[in-house]
């Protein structure tokens, strides 16, 4: 079969052309070009994935750079990876931009938005594709570059405009550290391509690029401590925060981890730092997402905090665990974004205390949002639960106890907040004058579509299925593969305890046991309310020294450098004047001085001329005695 | 070559010039006609040689005249990978230049005469084999930017170009001492560079340094690198739109140009003795550059720190000495020139309407003005450094080649894109985002004439991004021999 991989992003990216260009003048098209450019790249891609199974593999396409003793070949990866990746990316994508249609009716940069968001699809299918680091991190910024364009989308709003700068430079700082680290191999291993990621070899260099890429994943998958952007991204649209909690953004950085699980595999130490930035992430953004009130800054937060599974499953050395995870959140994720954004379409409000009671208005996303939070919580036989329990699984197997505590007891804070969000959003009585409606066809279909995939797409990974996916996307780990029904038994407690909590609390004790754990937890409860005051912590050490070391800078740029430069000038204007007055007054004095000494010695001299020739003689008659007195003396 | 093809580049805006001062003064139009056409013909012969360049890396479409034979003094041009796409750039901003220039609005008989007389010089600069002939061209260009900042710039002009011209001179009589020093150390006496080149490696160390140190004196202050940097702001936000464009487009690569042809080939031990004071001023030049940038609130001064930030990429590149830091430095002063140059085009564009450069006084204007958003959008975007437009291949290469000799300068360096990437954000978001300003609720959006200079910046912009060969074919058989002579590292 002809290979038509490379093709997959370039349909997207031709798609962003015409509605930049022409935006303004097809304008509701716009959105039929973004959406059929994202069905031929899901067409493209499914074809991929059967080429793959059919025994194709990668191949380069053209030479497009050299530098640093590398004649970097464009080519393009298929693998497993890469093409469940392609595969979820196209169909969520497609999904969306549908649903998009009706969420962004009537916005005045319409055309504008679906051009964004094929650039979005585009950069972030070219990033599955790359089979190099520096295609892939060329794709990477432009990730995050649409991701920067989308979530300033609205950007009348200050506060969108700056959120959008936030999520780019903090991707950004870790984007150095990936910089840093494709440095690291270019010089020291002279490779770029993934495909050598195998035969580095060891020693601490390595360890110290791995983990320096392992900075760019942070960044993007919006792990403790770059984690602050993801919140407050929430200013974009909310087909935005689907897309880029689902399929592209964060799912770059625990892509990019996977693809180069190699790498991290040899280096034990870059891999247990994953597990931990990921295990401690994942604890800490559930313990936010519990208190908070903002139906989309909770599902940012437990997005975080899924990643962080993700993160820790990988660094566990639980590859298939933690793809698996990244696959179903995928689905899941995307739905309860869309449903979110059904609700907030509706209502108007995010604010979630002035909610309740929407489900007996708008029953397919109500039902929609109940299936996407039973599978985030780990309910059996929903998505959620068997990419979960994998991982659990999986850090009990590997030996980290530590882990596994802080891993349980997420997962049930997890189901916590999300019936939390379920029972104050969906169910009881409406706490405010809100007039719920269903949302129309165009964003209930995609809903639906999702709420499937949301039931059964984990089936893929059980052992219903003997372990198909698992066994698809890393053949050698499957083998070993056996269900521990010990796991599966615990966590699906767990997720039952944190839904009945939940119950207790906000269906059939409202207000009693909150404000009790208010008084206890008091100082607590602020702190984590506050987001454990991050934020302010970095506006502290950060960002106020920059802008503070930026005016110093700028005052000595002008008081010392620049004040140097007019200091020279005014130096030499001075010593310019000090040599003028020592001309005029010294050397031109001195000029004067002979003519005034002249004119001294010729006045006195005058007196002596009168012009009298008695004068005359009397003193040639003086000088005559003068000079025989002196000759008598001298000669006498 | 019988077609003296380089003498037409670099007289023609000349002699242009020398027309329109036979052109009655109230003619405008013809004037600008004139000066449209001879910068326009210019550009067709560069884009010939383009065409027909050779990318074997030698010296071509030479021209080699005796001028003053008692000195040896030769009109010699010649052109190779490393001049050629200078030239490109400054034909093509000398064309667009112009465009811009039409709404000059006095005296504008002067200005065009003067406006030709610059180009002359610029290109002669950069075609000059022969170093009293670089040396004339070089200071012929001071004359018109005097006069073209001092007569037709802002409120403190004055002050701006007597502080540009002196400064630039100061530093071209070290240079004029350093050439003087090659005559007088060559056996036999020459002025030219070529020759020099084949003798000037025995020279002894001490004399390398000094001629080396003579010639940095020249060629800083032009680039510049820091501390000789202060003449760029002041200069920039005087001079008028079209003079700015010039400025940091070109001017700046006299100086990086000078190391290139100069003070590298010629020197080489002295290069190799001066590559760690290199690599730190470089990254002086990125990281305080970026800083300072942070801190203004006048737009133009703050592409004017951009500029002194994104040279300090041609400055590590150099003291990389390796082919991928060398290529990177030298991309990076062609698409410094693309970009900034469209930056100021840029500035330009808003400050004719709204008659303020004051970040704070904008504010929404992405609402009135979306096609100017958009152009201003991918512009900071490319000079940030973002991948896919021409930035980023050149800051990268310059930052792996200074990796591979300098490692925690090259980190250092790095840090500083994101300072960059901060002050260029935040920039959009004061003058496209938020809530429109009502004072500038009338503002109209950016006008054919001036879409028609960005728009060939902006597609070489994103060819160079999506396709660096385009640019690196023509550079990179040159620069593979410089190495070789300089024994650095091809990497």
């Amino acid at each position: 079969m002809v290979n038509l991989a490379h093709l997959i992003p370039v349909f997207p990216f031709a798609a962003f052309v015409v509605n930049i260009l022409f935006g303004r003048k097809v304008k509701k098209f716009s959105a039929i070009v973004s959406i059929s450019a994202s069905v031929i790249s899901f067409c493209l891609s499914v074809y991929t994935l059967v080429c793959f199974l059919k025994g194709q593999g990668a191949y380069s396409l053209f030479n497009w750079l050299i530098f640093g003793g590398i004649s970097l070949n464009i080519g393009v990866i298929v693998d497993p990876l890469t093409c469940m990746m392609l595969v979820v990316v196209t169909i969520i994508g497609t999904l969306i931009q549908i649903y998009s249609i009706g969420y962004m009716k009537g916005d005045a940069r319409f055309s504008r938005f679906f051009a964004y968001m094929s650039l979005f699809m585009g950069s972030m299918l070219g990033l599955l594709l790359a089979d190099n680091f520096v295609m892939l991190y060329i794709f990477w910024e432009g990730v995050g570059l649409c991701s920067y364009l989308l979530i300033s989308f609205w950007f009348e709003k200050p506060s969108a405009a700056k959120a959008g700068m936030k999520a780019f430079i903090t991707t950004r700082i870790g984007d150095t550290g990936l910089l840093i680290g494709i440095f690291i191999l270019i010089f020291s291993a002279h490779t770029v391509y993934f495909s050598e990621l195998g035969n580095l070899g060891t020693g601490p260099l390595f360890t110290a690029a791995a983990l320096l890429i392992f900075c760019g994943a942070v960044g993007k998958s919006a792990q403790f401590p770059l984690h602050v952007w993801l919140p407050d991204a929430m200013e974009g649209p909310t087909p935005v925060s689907a897309l880029i909690h689902a399929a592209t953004m964060v799912a770059a950085g625990v892509y990019l981890v996977a693809r180069c699980f190699v790498l991290f595999s040899a280096h034990g130490a870059a891999l247990i730092t994953v597990a931990y930035v990921g295990g401690i992430t994942a604890f800490f953004a559930a313990t936010i997402a519990v208190v908070n009130n903002d139906i989309k800054r909770i599902l940012a937060y437990s997005t975080i905090s899924q990643l962080g599974f993700m993160m820790m499953g990988l660094g566990v050395g639980g590859y298939s665990a933690g793809v698996f995870h990244l696959m179903t959140h995928a689905f899941f994720k995307a739905l309860l974004f869309l449903c979110a954004g059904s609700v907030i379409h509706s209502i108007g409000t995010q604010d979630i205390q002035k909610m309740g009671g929407v489900f007996r208005k708008m029953k397919i996303t109500g039902l929609s949002f109940v299936i996407a939070s039973l599978a985030i919580s780990g309910i059996p036989p929903f998505a959620g639960f068997w990419s979960k329990d994998e991982i659990l699984s999986e850090i009990l197997k590997n030996g980290h106890p530590f882990l596994f505590v802080l891993a349980t007891v997420t997962s049930l804070l997890t189901a916590f907040y999300m019936f939390r969000l379920v029972f104050l959003v969906l169910f009881g009585k409406s706490r405010s004058e809100i007039h719920p409606h269903e949302s129309p066809n165009v964003m209930t279909i995609p809903l639906g579509i999702l709420a499937v995939f949301a039931i059964f797409i984990g089936l893929v990974g059980s052992p219903f299925m003997n372990n198909a996916f698992q066994n698809f996307i890393y053949p050698h780990e499957a083998e070993i593969m056996k269900p521990d029904y010990a796991v599966m038994g615990l966590s699906t407690l767990l997720a039952m305890l944190g839904i009945a909590v939940a119950y207790l609390l906000y269906m059939l004790n409202k207000n009693l046991l909150p404000q009790r754990v208010r008084q206890y937890f008091g100082p607590l409860y602020n702190l984590v309310y506050n987001k454990y005051y991050i934020d302010e912590i970095y506006d502290f050490l950060f960002i106020r020294p920059t802008m503070r070391l930026a005016k110093l800078a700028f005052k000595f740029d002008l008081g010392v450098i620049d004040g140097t430069v007019n200091g020279v000038a005014r130096l030499t204007v001075i010593l310019s004047k000090i040599a003028a007055w020592i001309d005029r007054y010294i050397v031109d004095g001195a000029v004067n001085m002979t003519a005034k000494i002249v004119g001294i010695f010729s006045l006195v001299l005058r007196r002596m001329q009168t012009g009298y020739i008695q004068t005359y003689l009397l003193i040639a008659f003086f000088g005559l005695v003068i000079i025989i007195f002196v000759k008598l003396i001298i000669g006498g | 070559m019988l077609f003296p093809i380089l003498t037409c580049i670099v007289f023609l805006p000349l002699a242009g010039g020398l027309i329109i001062l036979f052109v009655p003064k109230q003619n405008i139009g013809l004037i600008k006609t004139v000066a449209t056409a001879v910068t326009a013909i210019d550009l067709i012969l560069s884009i010939i040689l383009l065409v027909n360049f050779n990318y074997s890396g030698s010296m071509q479409f030479e021209e080699n005249l005796s001028w003053i034979p008692s000195v040896n003094i030769f009109y010699h041009l010649g052109i190779d990978g490393i001049s050629i796409g200078l030239i490109f750039l400054t034909t093509l901003l000398s064309f667009l230049a112009c465009i811009g220039s039409y709404s000059i609005g006095m005296r504008q008989k002067e200005y065009f005469f003067l406006y030709l007389l610059l180009a002359t010089g610029m290109l002669g600069t950069f075609v000059a084999l022969d170093l009293v002939l670089f040396y004339v061209f070089w200071e012929i260009v001071l004359v018109p930017m005097y006069f073209l900042i001092g007569i037709w710039g802002g409120p403190r002009k004055e002050y701006a170009a007597i502080k540009f011209f002196i400064y630039t001179l100061a530093g071209s009589i070290f240079m004029l001492l350093g050439i003087l020093a090659f005559y007088f150390t060559s056996t036999p006496h020459t002025f030219s560079i070529l020759e020099l080149g084949k003798t000037t490696d025995a020279l002894t160390m001490p004399i390398q340094i000094l001629i080396f140190i003579a010639f940095y004196l020249g060629f800083a202050v032009k680039v510049p690198v820091f501390p000789f940097h202060t003449w760029l702001p002041d200069a920039h936000v005087e001079a008028p739109t079209p003079i700015s464009v010039l400025l940091a487009g070109v001017l700046l690569k006299m100086g990086g140009y000078g190391f290139f042809r100069i003070s590298f080939p010629l020197l080489k031990d002295a290069a190799h003795y001066f590559v760690l004071p290199f690599a730190i001023l470089g990254a002086i030049n990125i990281v305080y550059g970026a800083v300072v940038a942070m801190a203004q609130v006048d737009f133009k001064k703050m592409v004017a720190y951009s500029s002194v930030s994104h040279m300090g990429f041609v400055m590590l590149g150099l003291a990389s000495m390796t082919t991928t830091g060398f290529n990177g430095a030298l991309l990076q002063m062609f698409n410094h020139g693309i970009i900034t140059g469209a930056m100021f085009f840029l500035v330009g564009v808003i400050y004719d309407r709204a008659h303020t450069r004051d970040l704070n006084k904008f504010g929404g204007l992405g609402v009135k003005m979306p096609v100017y958003a958009g152009m201003l959008t991918v512009f900071s975007l490319a000079s940030l450094g973002l991948p896919g437009l021409s930035g980023f291949v050149s800051e990268f290469m310059s930052l792996l080649g200074s990796y591979a000799a300098f490692k925690i300068i090259t980190i250092i360096s790095v840090l500083g894109i994101v300072i960059t990437a901060g002050y260029f954000l935040y920039m959009l978001q004061r003058v496209l985002m938020g809530p429109l300003n009502e004072k500038l609720a009338a503002i109209s959006d950016i006008n054919k004439r001036e879409l028609f200079t960005l728009i060939p910046l902006m597609a070489i912009a994103i060819l160079i991004g999506v396709y660096p060969l385009a640019a690196l074919k023509f550079q990179m058989a040159a620069i593979e021999q410089l190495i070789a002579k300089l024994g650095g590292m091809i990497f």
